[in-house]
């Protein structure tokens, strides 16, 4: 017994060996699971731009052309990679979750159960998942709602949810109330979440769908 | 009533005091200028849940970047700070010598606020970091590590001394494997995800680094700081030195394979999520053989409860502690996470363990010190009795909303009810926590004028109550007494 009080055991068996091996079991072999699950890149998600986005560009030339100029691969690569930033900076993420769990009905209500190949992008690295829902999970937003209902719910949230408790985002709006690069990327960071799922209505139980890839 | 024990003895070891005084007292102030940071960062952002927020509009005091810094304030700058005063009184006087240099003292204290004033300012800028509990932005990283290392290495060389003689006190286990565990977590938690691993295998880290900065350092920390001031306080030793064997080492190897119990019903493998909930159950029986050996050791001492308000902080701490492990035990299942994820009953969980235990054994320490350090008794006790009072009871009963306001908001997310009315029902607790946490910070509030008007005192007359305790080493020899 008197060795497990020594400085050294202490140092080096629990400090960096019971550490070590909890990393084993809890980080790497998880790793190990999904490195064969295939990385999706910023580029390969961005190939094929969202009617969305287009859609933006539509909404609002001047402020699009401004921000992001043509809706074409690079500009919505852009866009998505700054709405990311944007929902990390103002702590979208702790309000909001980004998986379904396959319990407590929530497939009826937000969609699909998640799958582990929806979250191998580069647009999960840092992973987005969430630990807290103050308001509804993301990860199924993709197309639920217009543009529109998302840029005056930035705006003042109350408007369109009476009794929404969100903050309103009133930096995301120029002096004249258009909305600014900010509210474009993030509006279509947004309708990406869930994006890759099929646009059907039939039970979506055997889904091998991924950011990226084909529909 | 007495209050006496305000005087200490510091000799002076190789030239040097024993006990940087001045770093004890500038890291109880540093942790209660973030604390109270904390506190009203905290206190805002509730009121935004009444859409109350009395900052709209204003970008860098948006609700959800003050939500960050709350947490970052109360946990690296009350607690950390808290512990390191701790550090600098226990260890020293432990292992019989000095920190390793008085200037590396200083440089740990200064790099530490100021890593997390610019990591508190980025936050509010935007540059917070996407994983929960290190949102401080990734260019103050490197700094925080860097303290992390320079604190490891200040007093690890007083601890390896000490050691080369022989076996060492429990409160040296806790903090030799804290200092190794803080700078590998910190390391692990804000490099790994942020850079190198996306998605599912991403998050097992991330649950894996939540877990453990408070299992394997503020965990550690706080236990090794109970080991020495209740049986120094009490003035006898621990029950069972085999208990505590157990308790440490079964902490060790349970507490970091819990991670992945942040994310269960995730996409992270079943078999990651499995093995984190039986080490949770796993450690939460083990970490009570703590809680029961103070206990047995307070046994023919129980009124030190009524007479000693530092030892009454420290036994309430550990009554929220056991409550917070019985909790975990089975809140951890994957049936009642069914129900309670994602809702308030895990950030009540949240603040029963960071400030219903760390936070009142932080503030015991302080109560403690505070007196000794500046060289007077207490300004008022009856101040002292109500920041207790108010801080305990908010606690306890923001405790209380969040959790019954959570199983609330879990029925009524699988009950499929509209959203709308998840916030409505939700409301009335989220009022009592709003009100809870007025009264803690009205507690502290008390504190800080009874500390200030403690040291501007006139002083007492010379040595009338000095209390011989605190010299050279007693917990060793008063602590490892009975095995």
């Amino acid at each position: 017994m008197k060795s497990l009080e020594k400085v050294g055991t202490v140092l080096f068996g629990a400090g960096f060996g019971l550490f070590g091996f909890s990393g084993l079991v809890q980080a790497v072999l998880p790793y190990m699971v999904m490195k064969d699950v295939k990385y999706v890149t910023l580029d390969e998600i961005a190939k094929n731009v969202s009617p969305e986005f287009v859609d933006l560009a539509e909404r609002y030339p001047d402020e699009f052309r401004k921000a992001y100029g043509e809706p074409d691969s690079k500009s919505y690569r852009a866009a998505l990679d700054e709405g990311r930033n944007v929902y990390i900076a103002e702590a979208c993420w702790h309000c909001h979750s980004q998986f379904v769990r396959p319990v407590a009905n929530e497939n009826q209500r937000f969609g699909p159960v998640s799958w582990p190949a929806e979250h191998q992008n580069e647009l999960q690295l840092p992973q987005l998942f969430g630990t807290r829902r103050v308001g509804p999970d993301l990860i199924r937003e993709a197309r639920k709602r217009s543009n529109d209902w998302h840029i005056a719910h930035f705006w003042d949230p109350p408007m369109v949810v009476p009794e929404s408790i969100m903050p309103r985002f009133t930096w995301f709006f120029d002096a004249n109330g258009k909305p600014n690069r900010r509210a474009l990327a993030l509006t279509t960071y947004v309708q990406w979440l869930g994006s890759w799922l099929p646009e059907s209505d039939e039970l979506l139980t055997n889904v091998i769908a991924s950011p990226g890839g084909e529909k | 009533m007495t209050m006496t024990s305000y005087a200490i003895s510091n000799p002076t070891v190789n030239g040097r005091p024993l006990v940087e005084t001045a770093l004890v007292k500038a890291h109880i102030i540093a942790a209660l200028c973030f604390f109270i940071y904390g506190l009203l960062a905290g206190l805002v952002f509730a009121l935004q849940f009444h859409n109350l927020y009395p900052f709209v509009g204003v970008e860098e005091l948006s609700p959800g970047r003050v939500r960050m810094t709350h947490t970052t304030a109360v946990a690296y700058g009350f607690l950390v700070n808290g512990f390191m005063a701790g550090l600098h009184w226990v260890v020293p006087r432990l292992t019989r010598r000095p920190t390793l240099s008085k200037n590396l003292g200083w440089f740990v204290f200064m790099g530490w606020q100021l890593s997390l004033v610019v990591g508190l300012l980025g936050i509010l800028a935007g540059h917070a970091q996407a994983i929960e509990w290190a949102e401080i932005p990734t260019y103050v990283d490197p700094f925080v590590v860097v303290t992390a290392a320079a604190l490891a290495a200040n007093f690890l060389p007083a601890i390896w001394r000490l050691g080369k003689g022989g076996p060492l006190y429990v409160t040296l286990w806790y903090f030799t494997a804290g200092f190794i565990w803080l700078a590998l977590t910190y390391i692990m938690g804000n490099y790994f995800p942020q850079w190198l691993i996306p998605g599912s295998g991403g998050a097992a880290i991330t649950g894996l680094f939540i877990h453990d900065l408070v299992g394997l350092f503020l965990t550690p920390m706080g236990w090794g700081l109970m080991y020495y001031f209740v049986p120094t306080m009490l003035n006898r030793p621990m029950w069972s030195h085999a208990v505590s064997l157990i308790g440490f080492w079964g902490l060790a190897f349970f507490y970091p394979l819990n991670g992945v119990h942040h994310y269960l019903y995730s996409t992270i493998p079943m078999f990651a999520q499995y093995s984190a909930v039986i080490a949770t159950v796993g450690v939460e029986l083990v970490v009570m053989t703590v809680f029961i050996n103070f206990f047995v050791t307070l046994r023919g001492s129980g009124s030190a409860l009524r007479d000693s308000l530092p030892i009454r902080w420290f036994f309430v701490g550990m009554i929220f502690y056991m409550t917070t492990c019985v909790q975990c035990a089975y809140q951890v299942t994957l049936s009642a996470q069914e129900i309670i994820h994602f809702t308030d009953w895990v950030v009540g969980h949240a603040h029963l363990v960071m400030f219903g235990v760390f936070g009142l054994w932080v503030l015991g320490i302080f109560t403690e010190l505070w007196p000794r350090l500046v060289g007077r008794p207490w300004w008022s006790h009856r101040a002292l009795e109500w920041h207790f009072w108010l801080t305990a009871l908010g606690m306890f009963f923001m405790f209380v909303a969040l959790v019954a306001g959570g199983l609330v908001q879990g029925f009524v997310q699988k009950g499929l009810n509209p959203w709308e009315d998840y916030v409505s029902m939700s409301r009335p607790f989220w009022g009592v926590r709003i009100f809870t946490g007025l009264m803690i910070l009205m507690g502290q509030v008390i504190f800080i004028i009874n500390m200030v008007k403690t040291a501007r005192s006139p002083k007492p007359v010379e040595a009338a109550a000095v209390r011989a305790e605190g010299a050279v080493a007693p917990a060793s020899s008063v602590a490892t007494g009975v095995a």
